[in-house]
């Protein structure tokens, strides 16, 4: 396989179920998914399609109840197993992109960044100037003292991107990433986030109502009822 | 990166006026522990003023701190006389009520021998009392200073010297004056009283030679429990020593006032505790959304768990310094003497520590049951 298109995620027969008896809750229902690098992906579903179980099991944040998951080569459960630390998987592998940006807002610009690579184990002079190098990247540097409640949504927005960047990972799952933004910031963000996923050998599954940005997104995949219709829309 | 020092250095305003508000509970915490120990200081410093070896009081009786001691005034003679006993001298306690310059004023009157131990250490202003009669040396506590003259019972004293921090277990500020005059206090009655006793002719009443004890200091060689074993053989009369009289005013007059303290003491610290926690469990609710967004982007538990530790702590250590500095800045403005040793501000900081740790445990709870997922809209 050319290794340009190898898969970063590969989901096969994945399930979810929330409860049991009467009260159990089929939020994903026997999910099939391939995002490869460089590859930026939608999912589109109305609310309780399960779009954002479906983020949170690729995320390693909720485990499937029957499945099997595979992050850039690694296993993170099959039917039998779940992989121990899986916060140290998010940490190394996976870039999170809020709705509502959700910076610390007691730390700076340049500090929200900073963290998630001292996090990883990165010197606090290091992580520092990575950090930086990635916000004037972003072209939001010129705030990089700013604390968060003193953002524009863009900048803000841009300073939550650097932060999902700042380890280099392969995956990055965005929810809703330009909600708050008007259309016109929505088009940039996306832009950007299409070339960084070029540029860092990079995939991106994001969760949309935006139809707007519908065009800047390789693939779309549909969500109802917790299982995915069609299977995937190729976007021209 | 510090994100207990970051998250507090954005909400200053906010943690400094809850480090005020725990720093009034830690300063009523330290007033009782300075209540207390004053209590202690001034009960001992009643007994330990004369700088006795030995107190012969009456047979059967805890001394006169204890309870009612009343002994023959020639006591002292034969005390003297006593293999081991360098000197002797006859002392007698009373309350008494006097008013001065429109105000009454609770006195912890002394009686003393001039030139006899039992009388006042070290004159602070002034000077000692050199005449028989009518002088008094006071606390300054009283408020009265050299020159002032005060009337007890029917004869007004002239204050010629001041002594400080000499008060008894109640809080009573001492007066020393003469043995012979306070033996007159002690048997004169008030002038209505004695107008009856006129009518019924049985005259003016004399005073009585008693004393409430006699404390004698020991040669440098002589053994005390041997002394006082000697006195003890005399029927009517008990003999203490000076580690003896002090673990009787501390194990029963002080006693009391120690468990009401200690148990005061216990509340608040039950209360600190109650509050340090709601107040680290608010902040932490108050933060579960960016403890989610923490949690997401990989953060261990332990830094979780130390950003609200140490906030608690830092919430603890400073109200404590806070109500430290406090509490020395009024200590003196307490109606009783408030004594604060080092070592009871760093015990309470000790306290406080595990407090705060024990504390911080609601809040850690809350924070380590965060599903990430909060993080991620719905």
């Amino acid at each position: 396989m050319d290794d340009a298109r190898q898969p970063l995620i590969e989901i096969a027969g994945v399930s979810k179920h929330f409860g049991e008896g009467e009260a159990r809750v089929d939020a994903l229902r026997d999910i099939d998914l391939t995002v490869r690098r460089g590859e930026v992906v939608a999912l589109l579903g109305p609310s309780g399609s399960g779009k954002t179980t479906l983020l949170n099991v690729i995320g390693c944040i909720i485990a499937p109840t029957v499945g099997r998951v595979t992050l850039d080569g690694e296993l993170v459960y099959d039917n039998r197993a779940l992989r121990g630390d899986l916060r140290r998987l998010r940490l190394d592998k996976i870039g999170f992109i809020f709705q509502f940006h959700n910076l610390l807002p007691f730390l700076n610009a340049r500090d929200n960044v900073a963290l998630v690579l001292t996090l990883a184990g990165r010197s606090s002079v290091e992580a520092q100037e990575r950090a930086v190098e990635l916000l004037d990247y972003l072209e939001v540097g010129h705030r990089k003292d700013a604390m968060p409640a003193l953002l524009s949504g863009g900048e803000a927005q841009r300073v939550a991107i650097a932060r999902a960047l700042a380890n280099s990972p392969r995956i990055i799952l965005a929810d809703e990433p330009t909600a708050a933004l008007d259309s016109k910031r929505a088009g940039i963000v996306m832009d950007l986030l299409r070339k960084l996923a070029a540029e860092q050998d990079a995939c991106i599954v994001a969760v949309t109502h935006d139809e707007k940005i519908y065009d800047r997104f390789d693939r779309l995949f549909h969500l109802r009822d917790g299982v995915l219709e069609d299977q995937e829309e190729e976007v021209s | 990166m510090n994100l207990a020092y970051r998250d507090v250095r954005h909400n200053l305003f906010r943690f400094v006026l809850t480090c005020l508000g725990l720093s009034l509970l830690m300063a009523v915490v330290l007033a009782m522990i300075g209540i207390y120990n004053g209590l202690v200081a001034d009960a001992l410093n009643i007994v330990k003023a004369p700088q006795a070896d030995l107190w012969v009081v009456e047979s059967g009786t805890q001394g006169p701190f204890a309870e009612a001691s009343k002994i023959p005034g020639r006591t002292r003679d034969a005390v003297a006389r006593l293999h081991g006993v360098a000197e002797a001298g006859s002392i007698t306690y009373q309350t008494v009520e006097a008013r001065h310059a429109g105000e009454t004023l609770r006195l912890y009157v002394i009686g003393y021998e001039p030139g006899r131990p039992g009388g006042p250490q070290t004159i602070a202003e002034g000077r000692g009392i050199t005449q028989t009669h009518f002088e008094l040396v006071a606390d300054r506590q009283t408020g009265l200073v050299v020159g002032d003259r005060i009337r007890l019972g029917r004869n007004s004293f002239a204050v010629v010297g001041l002594v400080e921090d000499t008060m008894n277990s109640g809080g009573d500020p001492a007066a020393f004056i003469t043995l012979p005059d306070a033996q007159t206090l002690q048997s004169q009655l008030a002038p209505p009283a004695q107008r009856v006793q006129t009518a019924r002719g049985a005259g003016l009443l004399k005073s009585a030679d008693t004393v409430a004890a006699v404390i004698a200091r020991l040669e440098p060689a002589a053994d005390p429990l041997g002394v006082a074993t000697t006195v003890r053989q005399w029927k009517h009369l008990g003999a203490l020593t000076q580690a003896e009289q002090e673990a009787i005013l501390i194990g029963s007059v002080v006693d009391r006032a120690k468990r009401q303290i200690g148990l005061f003491l216990g509340i608040l610290l039950t209360v600190s505790a109650v509050v340090i926690a709601l107040i680290i469990y608010t902040m932490t609710m108050e933060k579960l959304k960016q403890i989610a967004t923490l949690k997401l982007i990989g953060a261990p538990d332990r830094t979780i768990v130390s950003l609200i530790v140490q906030q608690s702590l830092a919430l603890g250590m400073v109200g404590w310094s806070f109500g430290l500095i406090l509490i020395l800045l009024v200590k003196d403005y307490f109606p009783r003497r408030v004594v604060l040793e080092p070592v009871n501000a760093a015990a309470l900081g000790g306290i406080i520590i595990v407090v705060c740790i024990v504390a911080s445990g609601l809040g850690v709870r809350a924070a380590l049951k965060v599903d990430p997922a909060t993080a991620i809209g719905g």
